[in-house]
């Protein structure tokens, strides 16, 4: 049976939901070996239980956080010496797509990013140029090295207490950049952008106001996103923009709320399953993405979609 | 200190773009246009020399320049020439035809030689190209290159050979320093880059742009172009466009419309 490594994609002590999804798809190929390069290992490990893991392994004696993502494909290339893995699946987050390419070229493999599927033949799928073309690629040299958007696969479960090991690994502190300060991202009530099934954004037509976007997104459960008018303009902090520089999210559903659709938004939610538009302007280009417009003021249709899914479920 | 700044022509963002038959996009059919989030990685690096500089410009006597360094066609001259208008010293173009279908990998390998040889303290990048759209690229040139990694920057300072930055990650806002030799990224959100003027239009046509291949560079034509490349495309389909999708004009029970749609997918 072959191997597979899966990254443990984690923030401040929480396994996010990606590594699930990962252990899900790297379940498919062969044995999944998680491997954890984070100083909250302990923390960490029991959260791996129940999922579609077969080991875990933690990398030791080096402090992860400390440095950018060096360390992390220096500890990664130390694991595959060990293994020989027949793939490394990372998440597709900025820090995960930079782990990846570093450890690419130390391993001197091909890389994929970007991934929104993955066969048992390590054949993976890519949604490219804003959704418009799908491709299928494969790694042809060396260890794959494939990282894998959120939301692109249903998380099974699997043993209930993975066998574990610690692998002493040193890092010969090449990558000299040096984390000096961090001031940890304030958890609000509602789920991660990244890992929400729903996402409800606003944009500029809100003109500032989220509150009916928020009251929306907590009827159902759903993470607030906004656009980059709405960044800019102080509306909603940065961390929340979805789009080419802000975050790309792939969920069930995705609420456009008073927002235009320019290019860039697009870029970063157009892989949604479902993709619901509230606007104004019937021309805006959102509507050609849409499943679902609702050409009309936000601040009318929000609050009464926001009643109706309370009264739904009751 | 010797700035290089990495910029990638790139088809205009708006433009539809199509792949060929060899699975690559094609090019030759849309406008191509410099990177935008290239842009501001051309304004820090201006920002920071007429920062640090006595005189406020860079160049000569200042004892800071900035290299715009591309790999791509011919025609990516046109990137680097608004770069040289905008205000920076001088431009490598690396351009052969062995280069066509290269990967992250190799391009990396190109970019990497080329800053080693030009002895560089700082290289900065944009924070990803909005057609191949890795964002893979400056941490490979720091792997290769061995220098500190400084990648998402918002903020940049330079201070002698100590360069901090702050950035925002899934982690939170980290505050980060290295030495020089550093690869630094930077946001869209780091600053408004400049227009052209016509002094500095004019200015760039004296500027210097060489054109190198790979035998100047001392790159093999194996290590580069499509059958070098560590991955390979199968196939590549245009999406079936979404289904027509459902468009009603609010007439008051919009609100309700938009429930009902998302009970019948079981959304909610
Ligand atoms: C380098 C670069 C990177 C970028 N990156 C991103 C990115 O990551 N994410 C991003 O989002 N953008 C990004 N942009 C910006 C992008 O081009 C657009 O400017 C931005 O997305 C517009 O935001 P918006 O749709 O909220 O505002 P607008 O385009 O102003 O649209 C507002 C919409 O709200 C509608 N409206 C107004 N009032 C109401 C109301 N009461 N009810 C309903 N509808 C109403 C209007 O009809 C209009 O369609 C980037 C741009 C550049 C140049
Ligand atoms: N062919 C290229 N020539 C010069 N710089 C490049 C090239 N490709 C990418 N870059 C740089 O690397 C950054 C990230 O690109 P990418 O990894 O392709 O998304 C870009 O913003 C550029 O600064």
């Amino acid at each position: 049976m072959s191997t597979v490594l899966i990254l443990v994609d984690s923030v401040g002590g929480k396994v996010s939901k990606a590594t699930a999804e990962l252990a899900t798809f790297g379940k498919k190929i062969g044995d999944v070996v998680a491997v954890i390069c984070s100083s909250d290992a302990a923390a960490l490990l029991p959260q791996l239980a129940n999922l579609s893991i077969d080991r875990t392994l933690s990398c030791t004696g080096v402090d992860f956080e400390k440095h950018s993502t060096g360390a992390t494909a220096s500890a990664l290339a130390a694991v595959i010496a060990k293994e020989s893995p027949s793939a490394v699946l990372i998440a597709s987050t900025a820090r995960g797509k930079e782990i990846a390419g570093r450890l690419a070229v130390k391993c001197e493999s091909g890389v994929i990013t970007d991934a929104i599927d993955l066969d048992a033949d390590l054949i993976a799928t890519q949604s490219v140029f804003g959704g418009s073309t799908t491709v299928h690629s494969t790694v042809t040299h060396g260890t794959p090295i494939i990282t894998i958007r959120g939301n692109a696969i249903e998380a099974t479960s699997g043993s209930a207490t993975p066998a574990h090991e610690d692998f002493a690994v040193t890092y010969d502190g090449l990558d000299k950049a040096k984390v000096l300060s961090l001031a940890p991202a304030v958890k609000g009530g509602r789920p991660e952008l990244t890992e929400a099934s729903i996402v409800v954004s606003g944009g500029k037509g809100t003109d500032g106001n989220f509150a009916p976007v928020e009251a929306f997104a907590d009827s159902l459960g759903a993470a607030v996103g906004a656009s980059r008018a709405a960044t800019d303009a102080g509306w909603y902090p940065h961390s929340h923009q979805v789009g080419q520089t802000g975050k790309t999210v792939s969920p069930q559903l995705y609420v456009a709320a008073g927002i235009s659709g320019a290019i860039q938004h697009r870029a970063g939610m157009q892989t949604s399953k479902t993709i619901v538009a509230i606007n104004k302007d019937p021309e805006a280009p959102i509507f050609d993405v849409a499943d679902f417009g609702v050409v009309g003021d936000l601040f009318a249709v929000l609050p009464q979609a926001s009643d109706g899914v309370i009264a739904k479920k009751g | 200190m010797k700035i290089a700044v990495c910029i990638k022509q790139v088809p205009d963002s708006w433009a539809q773009k199509t792949m060929g038959p060899d699975g690559r996009l094609d090019r030759a059919s849309v406008d191509a246009v410099l990177n935008d989030l290239d842009e501001y990685a051309i304004e820090s690096a201006l920002a920071l020399v007429e920062g640090n500089s006595p005189t406020g410009e860079s160049g000569e006597g200042s004892g800071h320049t900035i290299t715009v360094i591309s790999m791509g066609p011919d025609r990516a001259s046109e990137a680097l020439r608004k770069a040289l208008s905008m205000g920076v010293d001088d431009a490598i173009l690396i351009s052969d035809d062995a280069l066509a279908g290269t990967d992250a990998l190799a391009t990396s390998k190109v970019l990497a030689k080329v800053i080693s040889d030009g002895g560089f303290d700082m290289v900065i990048c944009g924070t990803e190209s909005t057609d191949a759209r890795m964002s893979v690229i400056p941490a490979m040139l720091a792997e290769r290159l061995n220098f500190a990694q400084l990648t998402f920057a918002g903020s940049v300072a330079v201070d002698g050979n100590s360069v901090k930055i702050s950035r925002q990650t899934e982690f939170g806002v980290e505050e980060m320093s290295a030495e020089f030799p550093v690869v630094v990224s930077v946001v869209e959100k780091i600053n408004e880059p400049r227009y052209p003027s016509f002094k500095g239009i004019m200015a760039s046509k004296k500027k210097p742009l060489i054109t190198k291949n790979l035998a100047d560079i001392s790159i093999a034509a194996s290590d580069v172009g499509t059958s070098a490349a560590w991955s390979s495309v199968k196939d590549s389909l245009p999406r079936p466009p979404r289904g027509a999708g459902i468009k009603i004009v609010d007439d008051g029970t919009g609100g309700n419309q938009l429930v009902a749609f998302l009970a019948e997918r079981k959304l909610v």
